[in-house]
């Protein structure tokens, strides 16, 4: 791997210059790409060209299975395109995909893995890949990943080594938190993207007098509280502050946490109505029919702007990075990007049977062409390959790229970076409920609770 | 002697102890007992006995589903001791099914029995009133569930839109709001539970012998006291069942709750912690068994309450 502290990296086919001005030379990178920025990500180490699969590792023909968490109909049909794709490019390989809601599929993995599970299956990077690869519920693919790892960069392949030094998944794609708004309706609002707090909370004023629900919200499902959570921790009290937090080693009760808390407090009353008892899809919903100004969110959310069949919603879209808060860290620009990966199940009882054919489909992930696939049916989604062809991109696709590159700091998501026992819906996803349904509340209570359920956790 | 076959007249002769004594039954006899006896016991120990006991030994560990159960896993009482103390969500959770089986015994059991009575007065449409409000029973609580998430949904639910909340921007929010989401949601349960009730309690009013009717109308008594005095101590046997399903459905109330929002924001329930703790992502199995141990013993009470009913009234 190379690259200079001046160096900049044009990313091919657009005119994204990715800073370089970071410490590629510690290790474990995205723990959580912590140490870089999408230089990080995309920097160095080749950028080649996809090497030849050798011809042990893999096979044709046959039959192989995926177990798959992409239920929503947009990324779902992505798959199936994806699959479509490997059974013509490798002589008629059967693939059975078992698509499992989205939520089940998460709650049920430890079963799941450890039952009779398919031999593939979708998945998240970061601590939650690892604590299933420690478990031993996950398969090492390193063959696989000398095959392919010129094509990625050094920050993806820290986010898919175990603790054992393993790789254990092959990431496919990766996607930015923000905020998103509709042009057309800030153009007729005249409104401008604010830059700071105070800017933040004007806007919202002024849509609120004009009628808009100012930002998008939903928490029905538990989680995408936890998005705004970390954007807050992250700018207020800093990456290592966040990530410390997420590993237990800095405590809920800690005046830091409260002040988190005091400070989303000044945007809730911005928030949807009836929040709690919507999902992200309606949420989007809102924002889509031009009923919401603004709502922060994963760029997936432009999967309900392709679904509503009308190209120019999707064209409309746009989103700006989270307004600087006025503290220290706001200059690290830190924000979530997580990425998803494909897994071996150890436990699959095909597994042995089909493994030729489920390594040359991790293969087949692997590469730009394939990646391209699926982000042309889901475009909430980027290709992390460094070979994939981004002349096809359009402006939301390399706006993401580049705020992604431009954050000095970059964490996976609450639930990615922390422990599983730790984010369900009887915990951290119930916590945050608690909090909203009276964000005005002194949180020394819940925050001690917090502590008391983390304390009661056994180490991992 | 040369052993006789087992179905022959001499296998019905007394056969010897190993005491001196005789044996009451033939070897044969025995066989078939033991047959008859041990299958089900077998059955019972394997899917009732083996499953609880392992509850209750999983209940002292800190097992996290992943290999096999060792020493080290035994953490003794510390699930219960943080269950009771630290765990935040417990005593919410136990209230929620205690509202739960208040709810259903005060107001959806009594509905049910209501809806009976009318409908055994052969009122004109009875066989399409009947299949209206059987209709609910026979979906599965899952849908059930379903069905009513449609109906609440806050923005794009029936009934903020059909009273016009949605327009006035006076959203009820019925699933988010932790304060009245468990009645929503009990709404959606007795809309099942009614039809339930009142299928049973209707075929036992129809058992009810008509010359009780007809001595109580001469003595002058009118359709209230009809009921209350003599209908209703009549149907003693199916008041108790109807008494032990309300009950029962309280106890097991999860799958409502969890189609909504998997149990959380107010919709916690005993059940619900089970599932959450032991199969969830994290896989606290060992946390998740002390609930269900604690569940156990909440309902041991209606079912000691219903088998020493059903025994005394068969002895």
């Amino acid at each position: 791997m190379g690259g200079s502290r001046d160096q900049k990296i044009l990313l091919p086919g657009t005119d994204i210059e990715l800073p370089m001005g970071l410490d590629l030379s510690r290790r474990d990178v995205l723990k959580i790409a912590g140490y870089g920025s999408l230089a990080a990500f995309i920097a160095a180490c080749g950028g080649g060209t996809t090497t030849t699969t050798s011809g042990t590792v893999t096979a044709k023909g046959g039959s192989m299975s995926i177990g798959s968490y992409l239920s929503d109909a947009v990324p779902k049909k992505g798959l199936q395109d994806i699959v479509d794709a490997f059974t013509t490019a490798n002589g008629g390989t059967k693939v059975k995909v078992n698509t499992v809601d989205h939520g089940t599929f998460q709650n049920t993995i430890n079963n799941y893995l450890q039952a009779t599970p398919e031999d593939v299956f979708t998945w998240f990077s970061g601590h939650r890949m690892r604590f299933f690869a420690d478990k031993g519920l996950a398969q090492p693919l390193d063959d696989v990943w000398n095959d392919v790892k010129g094509n990625f960069t050094e920050g993806f392949a820290a986010s898919v080594k175990g603790n054992d030094g393993h790789v254990y998944a092959v990431p496919t794609s990766y996607y930015p938190w923000a905020i998103f708004y509709r042009k057309d309706v800030f153009a007729a609002g005249n409104y401008k993207i604010p830059t700071d707090w105070a800017g933040f909370k004007a806007l919202c004023d002024q849509m609120k007098k004009d009628n808009l629900t100012p930002i998008a919200f939903a928490d029905k499902d538990g989680w995408p509280a936890m998005g705004t959570f970390d954007i807050l921790n992250l700018r207020l009290n800093g990456y290592d502050f966040h990530t410390e937090l997420c590993v237990g080693k800095q405590k809920w009760t800690d005046p830091r946490v409260a002040n988190v808390f005091k400070k989303w407090a000044e945007i809730t009353p911005y928030y949807s109505p009836a929040f709690a008892g919507l999902t992200w899809q309606e949420a989007a919903q809102q924002l889509l029919k031009k009923k919401a100004g603004m709502y922060l969110l994963g760029l997936f959310v432009s999967e309900q702007f392709v679904g509503s069949g009308n190209p120019d919603d999707l064209a409309q879209l746009d989103f700006f990075p989270f307004p600087d808060v006025g503290s220290q860290y706001d200059a690290e620009k830190a924000l979530d990007a997580p990425i998803d990966v494909y897994m071996l199940a150890k436990k699959s009882p095909t597994l042995g049977a089909d493994t030729g054919q489920a390594k040359a489909f991790l293969e087949f992930m692997s590469k730009g062409s394939s990646q391209i696939i699926y982000w042309k049916a889901s475009p909430g989604a980027i290709p992390t390959a460094n070979d994939a062809d981004q002349s096809q991109y359009p402006a939301l696709t390399k706006k993401a790229a580049q705020i992604v590159s431009n954050a000095k700091r970059i964490t996976q998501f609450f639930d990615r970076d922390s422990r599983p026992d730790f984010s369900g819906p009887n915990s951290m996803q119930g916590f945050l409920l608690r909090y909203l349904s009276n964000p005005k509340q002194d949180t020394g209570s819940l925050q001690g609770q917090m502590q008391s359920f983390w304390d009661s956790l056994q180490p991992e | 002697m040369t052993p006789a076959r087992e179905d022959s007249p001499e296998a019905g002769e007394l056969v010897a102890t190993k005491r001196g004594g005789y044996h009451v039954l033939t070897r044969y006899d025995r066989r078939v007992l033991m047959l008859m006896v041990g299958l089900p016991l077998l059955l019972d120990v394997i899917f009732i006995w083996w499953p609880t006991m392992s509850s209750i030994l999983l209940s002292f560990t800190n097992y996290n589903g992943v290999g096999d159960v060792t020493a080290n896993n035994f953490v003794g009482l510390k699930n219960y001791q943080f269950l009771f103390s630290g765990y935040t969500l417990f005593w919410p959770a136990f209230f929620h099914n205690i509202i739960w089986l208040a709810w259903l015994a005060l107001i959806a059991t009594p509905v049910g029995i209501f809806f009976a009575v009318l409908l055994d007065r052969e009122i004109r449409g009875s066989g399409f009133y009947q299949s209206v409000f059987f209709l609910p029973v026979v979906l599965s609580l899952v849908v059930v569930g379903f069905i009513w998430e449609l109906q609440f949904s806050p923005t794009e639910g029936f009934i903020n839109n059909v009273f016009g909340l949605t327009k006035s921007n006076n959203i009820v929010d019925w699933l988010g709001n932790p304060r009245i989401n468990l009645f929503a949601i009990l709404v959606a349960a007795s809309w099942r539970h009614v039809g339930y009730v009142m299928v049973i309690y209707l075929a036992g009013l129809k058992s009810v012998d008509p010359t009780l009717r007809e001595a109580a109308k001469v003595d002058g008594a009118n359709e209230v006291r009809t009921f209350f005095r003599v209908i209703f101590p009549v149907m003693a046997p199916i008041n108790v069942v109807i008494a032990v399903i309300t009950a029962i459905e309280a106890l097991r109330a999860f799958d409502i709750a969890f189609i909504v929002n998997q149990g959380k924001n107010g919709l916690e329930l005993l059940s619900i912690l089970i599932t959450n703790n032991s199969i969830s992502e994290a896989s606290l199995v060992g946390f998740g068994s002390a609930i269900a141990v604690i569940l156990l013993v909440i309902s041991l009470g209606p079912i000691i309450v219903f088998l020493s009913r059903v025994m005394r009234s068969t002895s």
